[in-house]
């Protein structure tokens, strides 16, 4: 998987994040590259998804800078964030789907937001999105409490896909999936990168996604990034904590029967 | 971010028609792409076939995508030639994955205008109206049977639970209770006082105060905030609870809800209630005598003892007697609507509204039916 090293989309400078009195995240650093899949790892609790959540403006900064396609959010003004938003889309871990809107609405309404469509280009551009993620048409009617585990997590990233961003956030996408159900995400998301030009930041605990799908591995422990590289360099890494995550009982297990 | 204009533009060489597209094909221009395609799509019966060269488009997307695929399909079904020269190959991939989509007949959302939609929508307000009723006895049941489980075996009484209850419901409704119910002995006995000194019966507003307050409007008064202040509070709870599945979690440990949740909260609004129907009576009383002193100029010693003669003793049991009554009512449908809430945001919001107005239109409706009872046993 030879990744061309161009524009950083997301650039993270010092990061300095807590909450009252705990530091979760201590001076830290990382870049995003455009086209890549980068997976994003550390122990529970160790700050994978305050990260995200910081750079979505979901939480405050205390220290240090967030650029994401060169802007730096914090000083942005209003219109320059709404621009920003409207090219990257988020998954979050339980699909936060608007429980009282259909399957249909629910994709539709970042359209209806941002965008002036007909109804019919509306309908047809949801319904293609929801076959795009490997849904069938049934079930555009449905409501979330009507929908299974991993039916929620499909509807929440064609919701993300809505807009045709260039920046997929993705939270433990493949969390509460059966092995099946866990791989033909994977595939999805791999196929999606290369048909639409995404780029992909997934926090996840998947060892075998990490494995397949992602083309470079940003690991989180103590605050800060401490190894960060293609998976054959957390392979051959030295930090205890890598060591353990990647070359303990499952992992060797992945690693062997991975490719 | 300037993107291009889009554009289609046409030629024709032969019987074919030649499109070139330019510019940014994506959704930001699908108002303005939507038509241009329609327009072309419009145009099949006076070419022969249809050639799309896309060699010079900025961007595409899937918006963009998809309006070809859309305008190929027409031209397809048609029976015409239609095809794609010159695409970029990266924006292959795309195009092939949208040109998959879309192909089965998908249902139209059920449309919402006719005739029958109407009458099916009374039909269906008849049965929830029945349903609904059916619930509140059902409850009513379970709180029963619940409650004769704990009085044999009373040290399964969620006691930390019921008195937490009664601290919130009563404890701290007591401020808002007494401001409210103090302000309306204060306007009853100012509007009296105004009309009965045209017949100089100054004095008897201090009996219609009593006996309006103490009768009638200290309960209905408690009543209702109680069920606007506690009522909603417990069906928002029970609802949120039952969205995130908490309430299916104890009864699969065993634990049957109603124990846990509904008898503790209905105990403390059963208890509570009177007690704040008392306090906010009196607070009504101390208000209309204020009123009386400063605006009537009747004295507090004349107010007092007027009041002890207007007041006997039955009239303060009439109005407290209907207190458990209510607050047993007003648990239970709070209760009720809250675990019938379903998985939406939407369902709670309805479920609460409905416990709120249902409560204050059943304290009237009780209200009323203790009138014609006192009435007729004559007191």
């Amino acid at each position: 998987m030879a990744e061309v090293k161009s524009e950083v989309v997301i650039r993270v400078r010092e990061l300095v994040v807590g909450f009252d009195g705990t530091t979760v995240l201590d001076h830290m650093s990382l870049d995003v590259f455009r086209g890549e899949i980068l997976g994003f790892v550390g122990g529970s609790g160790a700050g994978k998804s305050v990260l995200m959540r910081t750079i979505l403006g979901l939480a405050p900064v205390r220290e240090g800078s967030i650029e994401v396609f060169g802007l730096d959010l914090a000083k942005a003004s209003e219109s320059e964030r709404r621009a920003t938003e409207r090219r990257w889309g988020i998954l979050f871990q339980q699909g936060a789907l608007f429980s009282s809107l259909s399957v249909r609405q629910n994709v539709q309404f970042p359209m209806r937001e941002y965008l002036d469509l007909s109804d019919r280009l509306l309908n047809e551009v949801a319904m293609a999105k929801l076959e795009i993620v490997g849904l069938t048409p049934d079930v555009a009617d449905k409501f979330p409490a009507e929908l299974s585990g991993g039916m929620i997590k499909r509807v929440a990233l064609a919701r993300a896909l809505a807009l045709d961003p260039e920046i997929v956030f993705l939270d433990e996408p493949t969390s509460g999936l059966d092995p099946i159900g866990a791989n033909a995400f994977d595939d999805l998301i791999l196929t999606l990168q290369r048909t639409l030009g995404l780029t992909v930041f997934m926090v996840t605990h998947d060892l075998d996604s990490l494995h397949r799908v992602c083309n470079r591995v940003a690991v989180l422990a103590a605050g800060r990034v401490v190894a960060d590289g293609p998976i054959t360099t957390m392979l051959a890494s030295d930090h205890p904590w890598v060591t353990h995550y990647f070359r303990g009982m499952r992992g060797r297990v992945v690693a062997s029967a991975g490719r | 971010m300037v993107t291009a204009e889009p554009m289609l533009m046409g030629k024709m060489t032969g019987q074919r028609l030649t499109l070139a597209a330019t510019g940014s094909w994506t959704a930001e221009h699908a108002y303005e792409l939507e038509p241009l395609v329609e327009a072309v799509t419009e145009r099949r019966l006076t070419a022969g076939g249809v050639s799309i060269d896309m060699g010079r488009i900025e961007r595409l997307d899937t918006f963009g995508a998809w309006l070809v695929e859309r305008l190929l399909r027409a031209w397809r079904t048609a029976g015409y030639e239609a095809d794609i020269v010159g695409l970029a190959d990266h924006y292959c991939a795309l195009l092939e994955e949208v040109h998959n989509v879309n192909r089965g007949a998908h249902l139209p959302p059920p449309s919402h205008r006719s005739i029958f939609n109407i009458i099916e929508k009374v039909g269906r307000a008849v049965l929830n109206t029945v349903g609904d009723f059916i619930a509140l006895v059902e409850m009513w049941g379970e709180a029963a049977v619940s409650l004769t489980r704990v009085l044999r075996r009373p040290t399964t009484f969620r006691l930390t639970s019921f008195l937490y209850h009664t601290q919130r419901v009563g404890l701290q409704a007591v401020p808002i209770i007494v401001l409210i119910t103090f302000l309306l002995g204060c306007i009853i006995a100012q509007q009296g006082i105004f009309h009965f000194r045209g017949f100089g019966a100054e004095v008897y507003v201090i009996d219609m105060i009593a006996i309006l307050i103490l009768r009638e409007l200290g309960v209905i008064m408690v009543s209702i905030i109680i069920a606007a202040r506690s009522g909603s509070a417990y069906t928002a709870e029970l609802g949120s609870m039952k969205m995130r599945e908490e309430v299916d979690a104890l009864r699969t440990m065993g634990f049957a809800p109603v124990d846990v949740l509904v008898l503790p909260r209905l105990v403390a609004l059963v208890i509570v209630l009177p007690i704040l129907t008392f306090i906010g009576s009196m607070a009504a009383l101390c208000g209309g005598g204020l009123v009386c002193w400063l605006y009537g100029g009747i004295s507090p010693e004349i107010f007092l003892s007027r009041l002890k003669e207007a007041v006997s003793l039955n009239h303060f049991f009439v109005g407290m007697i209907k207190a458990p009554f209510m607050a047993f009512m007003i648990g239970i449908i709070a209760c009720a609507e809250g675990l019938r809430v379903k998985g939406s945001a939407e369902s709670l919001g309805t479920h609460t509204t409905a416990s709120v107005v249902k409560s204050v239109f059943l304290v009237i409706v009780l209200d009323g039916l203790f009138a014609m009872f006192f009435a007729s046993i004559g007191k």
